[in-house]
């Protein structure tokens, strides 16, 4: 029976309400009263030496207020990387200077290099046309093999090189593993690309700032997916404005998937601009810009080699990687393609030697950093399709090698650091079998070739470490953040509920998912618990969201201060009573004496905790306010395993998915109806990504893809439905809702099942040369691959 | 400037706005109606859709002074007169067809306009019709599972 409310029940969202009828408030939507808009003059080449920035014809032009450039934020910092990664020489990462606004040289088409600052935001536009710019351009640095080439023109010429780092992992294990290479019966390498891709949130950024100058106290509102740790960022590294002084508001946003997790010049701008001219200052994106400064995504050049035994047993791993940073370090950007691509190496498997090379590369490209999934789709993408290449070499069917080689107990050390606490990949692969229709496969392929189209199918595991993280282990391994995470449970007189997370919505659907949380511990309606959250004067020090981490992390941080409140109003109820505290039970709302009819409303407990006349003051403070951190002892490991069906139309190379099945393990589920549209959401980019996106400079480093016009976005009819199940279930072991995560799981899992069912296809086709094809798998590419 | 008049959601409005001031600006930012957003600068992602007498148009597409004198329809005139949500809106809600929110007003408003053109459409046909509808948060199965409902149809595409 599915439930009706609390834990486990597909509770409609409350926040749809008011999207549903134009009432969200995002940050766009805030105008404040005599605000000005700032217009950015950005650079259109992607490398030059900044000769000159004449602002004097265009601060002439009409409504014009101050016009700021690089030399205004010289004095100040740069935008803070949060991560250092020390590469295999023992030295740490090279790390440039990233200034607000670009000063001596421009990096990347997009860098800004002004901003105007007007009374309207068409006086900003007209007058950043007007400003007068000396560039000198140099040679573009684009592809990442000729970046670290010698005599290759340098990002940065300071640093002397654009290699960034060159991380190995785990270094100790790079001779164990080429010998058991070198030793093994069969080796399969595949070369293969992790395209760029734009993570594209239909919301374009937007930043307002604010400053009251009797206070002296900064706001900025923007679309954020942590506003503390822009807080933090900003406040104490670019601007330094103590955090007490600094108020940080993430309201509604329009998705993020990563893009929005970081710091972005804007942001400092527009609160430097408004402390500096005394009144609010509005930024909002244009869509070509946001195409040109959010974050991109992957980009990864992988070569990956599979050791594997006469009986396909998986003996050792190699991967060599070259990842782009783009032209500055984004803030997370270092450790995506370390330690959340090299950690997640072993896959579903037991491969006893895994090694992983990556190098980081400076380009004059727009800087790259986490996009949905974050290296972990990187990992996925490599291992599943050289796992699929290695099947067929050897004969194997694709789903035996897989059971072949599964970790079956747990929990489980792999060779890459993390251990798994709990899984279990044969249910969910079995289950896949099901629900995927694998034995009704051969009819609809003959269905298929009867229209004269090749029908293929593919299929892969993936795991994903999420919520993230143990702040003691990122800090070994160069984070420079804890990865915690805070709730403030406050109860009011009434019995009402706030809940204040550090954690944050932005389709999540954390208001209503985290309100049936607290709503079944105490057995009250969901309608009395309220979730606040995207405000820095409200909820306690919080991470944000991102790495699948809110419920795994931030819930675990609510029900720890749930816990909190529900042992003090035991103890209220208790006195109550008359009663031994030991005695008395939470049950629907009610506190029972045990074995007697003695019980106490909920409310009466907390009217009582704030009107303490009867109330055991010697012992208890009054009130009923508690606040709760949360750090997890490990990673949550989702895990599952998925299947696509294609049809090639051998005429075209035009590829279309007819099926499309996801078995997935998140562990407990709050609210499943939520857990299916995550999952949906996931897959739908993970398919854009490989049948479609991708993010294409050319040779002087200009962005070719840069409207929705070239770069190209999945379409309702580019999509199929999807069948999803997570009925395959452990509960992780070490939180206290045993709930894993499963934001990224769709975006994961899906791009090799896409790609394994493309060549599937095309064997079954007589095309039997073609082992690979690099996404996004358009027509031509396909249709080339055909043609040998 | 100039002085433009319309109906917006039943109301007589006007306002001064320059010639190159667009429809959707002129909403969002001349009479506070911000339920109506703006994704792009192309005319490609659908978040700005709202009907003009009665047909779906992209608000970024149209002049504010292009409009004159006609009746608009925003998100915000979609609701029920008692204010419960229309049968397109509970649909979205019951089925799980927004997330963010930022492109559900545009999807609503082209949802209304299909069905009001071809009031048992196929899924094919709604997958059809959104094409010039980005979402990036819901993968379009939950918002073409909504439109088949709120078309009153079986939905045939629940897999789950
Ligand atoms: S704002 Fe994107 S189509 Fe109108
Ligand atoms: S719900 Fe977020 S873009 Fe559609």
């Amino acid at each position: 029976m599915p439930k009706d409310s609390g834990i486990g029940a597909s509770i409609k969202r409350r926040e749809d309400v008011r999207f549903l009828t134009g009432r969200g408030r995002y940050t766009d939507d805030i105008n404040l009263r005599g605000q000005a808009h700032v217009a950015f003059l950005r650079s259109n080449v992607a490398h030059g030496r900044l000769r000159g920035v004449d602002t004097a014809a265009a601060a002439a032009m009409p409504g014009v207020v101050r016009i700021f450039t690089g030399e205004d934020f010289a004095a100040v910092g740069g935008l803070p990387c949060g991560w250092q990664v020390t590469g295999r020489d023992g030295q740490v990462m090279k790390e440039p200077k990233h200034p607000v606004l670009a000063h001596g040289k421009v990096r990347h088409v997009g860098d800004p290099i002004a901003a105007v600052v007007a009374e309207t935001y068409e006086q900003a536009r007209d007058a950043a046309e007007a400003i007068a710019v000396d560039i000198e351009s140099l040679p573009a640095v684009v592809d990442m093999a000729a970046a670290l080439a010698p005599g290759s023109a340098l990002v940065h010429d300071d640093l002397g090189t654009n290699l960034c780092y060159d991380w190995g992992f785990i270094e100790d294990s790079k001779a164990a593993v080429a010998a058991a290479i070198a030793a093994a019966h069969h080796v399969t390498t595949l070369d293969l690309v992790n395209n760029r891709l734009i993570p594209n949130a239909m919301e374009p950024r937007v930043a307002v700032g604010d400053y009251n100058s009797a206070s002296g106290e900064s706001t900025l509102y923007t679309t954020s997916q942590n506003p503390h740790v822009i807080r933090l960022l900003m406040g104490a590294f670019v601007l330094g404005i103590p955090e007490h002084k600094l108020r940080v508001v993430a309201p509604d946003v329009g998705g993020g998937f990563g893009s929005k997790i970081f710091h972005y010049a804007e942001e400092a701008l527009c609160t430097f601009a408004a402390r500096a001219l005394n009144r609010p200052v509005k930024w909002t994106a244009q869509r070509s810009e946001s195409f040109v400064t959010d974050a991109h995504g992957r980009d990864h050049v992988t070569r990956i080699e599979l050791a594997l035994d006469r009986d396909g047993h998986f003996l050792a791993i190699r991967t060599s990687t070259l990842a782009n940073m783009g032209a500055y370090l984004s803030t997370f950007a270092p450790s995506v393609p370390t330690y959340l691509h090299g950690t997640l190496m072993a896959g579903n498997y037991k491969t006893p030697h895994i090694y992983v090379n990556v190098k980081a590369v400076f380009t004059n490209t727009v800087p790259v950093d986490a996009y949905r999934g974050a290296g972990r789709p990187e990992a996925t993408f490599q291992l599943e399709r050289v796992i699929d290449k290695a099947a067929r070499e050897m004969g194997i069917d694709p789903v035996e090698i897989r059971r072949r080689n599964f970790v079956d107990a747990f929990p489980y050390q792999t060779p890459v650091a993390v251990a798994y606490d709990t899984g279990n990949y044969h249910a969910t692969m079995d289950k896949l079998v099901t629900i995927a229709d694998l034995a009704g496969f051969e009819k609809r392929r003959a269905a298929s070739a009867a229209k004269g189209l090749l029908r293929g199918l593919g299929l892969n595991c993936y795991i994903e470490a999420c919520g993230i993280a143990p702040s003691h282990l990122v800090g070994q391994l160069g984070a420079r953040a804890g990865l915690y995470e805070s709730a403030t449970v406050r109860v009011n007189a009434t019995g009402g509920i706030v809940v204040m997370t550090g954690s944050h919505s932005h389709g999540q659907g954390h208001e209503t998912t985290f309100a049936q949380v607290i709503a079944d511990m105490i057995g009250i309606p969901e309608a009395q618990v309220e979730i606040v959250h995207g405000d820095t004067a409200n909820a306690p020090m919080g991470m944000g969201t991102y790495g699948s981490r809110s419920l795994a992390v931030g819930g675990s941080a609510m029900v720890r201060a749930a816990n909190k409140i529900i042992s003090k109003a035991r103890k209220i109820a208790a006195h109550l009573m008359e009663a031994a505290e030991g005695d008395i039970e939470l049950k629907d709302g009610k506190f029972r004496v045990a074995g007697t009819d003695k019980s106490v409303d909920w409310g009466a407990v907390c009217l009582a905790a704030y009107v303490p006349h009867n109330y055991p003051l010697a012992e208890l403070e009054p009130g009923l306010e508690e606040t709760a951190f949360y750090d997890p002892a490990n990673f949550t490991f989702p895990a599952g395993a998925y299947a696509c069906e294609v049809e090639v139309d051998p005429e075209t190379g035009r590829v279309t998915i007819d099926r499309f099945a996801a078995a997935d393990d998140f562990g407990n589920i709050v609210n499943p109806m939520v857990v299916d549209g995550q999952v949906h959401g996931g897959i739908g980019q993970g398919i854009g990504q490989a049948l479609l996106e991708r993010a294409v400079y050319d040779a002087n480093g200009q962005l070719l893809s840069g409207t929705y016009m070239d770069y190209a976005m999945p379409r309702a009819d580019d999509l199929p439905s999807y069948v999803v199940d997570h009925s395959c279930a452990t509960p992780c072991t070490h939180n206290p809702l045993g709930v894993k995560g499963c934001g990224e799981a769709g975006a994961i899992g899906s791009p090799p099942a896409v790609v394994n069912a493309v060549i599937d296809a095309l064997h079954r086709g007589g095309h039997a040369h073609v082992t690979h094809i690099d996404m996004p798998l358009s027509p031509a590419r396909v249709w080339a691959a055909m043609q040998g | 400037m100039a002085k433009v008049a319309m109906t917006v959601n039943g109301k007589a409005v006007s306002g001064e706005v320059e010639g190159r001031t667009l429809l959707v600006q002129f909403l969002r930012e001349g009479l506070g109606l911000t339920g109506t957003h703006v994704g792009c600068d192309t005319s490609q992602c659908g978040a700005c859709v709202v009907h003009i007498d009665g047909a779906a148009v992209k608000a970024c597409a149209v002049f504010a002074l292009d409009a004159e004198g006609a009746s608009v329809r925003t998100i915000e005139g979609m609701a029920n007169a008692d204010g419960s949500l229309s049968a397109i809106q509970q649909a979205f809600q019951d089925h799980h067809a927004l997330q963010c929110g930022f492109c559900t007003p545009g999807m609503v408003m082209s949802a209304a306009a299909l069905l009001a053109e071809n009031p048992k459409p196929t899924e094919r046909e709604v997958r059809e019709y959104l094409e010039g509808n980005l979402c990036r948060c819901t993968g379009y199965h939950n918002i073409v599972k909504a439109i088949m409902a709120a078309s009153g149809q079986e939905v045939a595409i629940a897999a789950e």
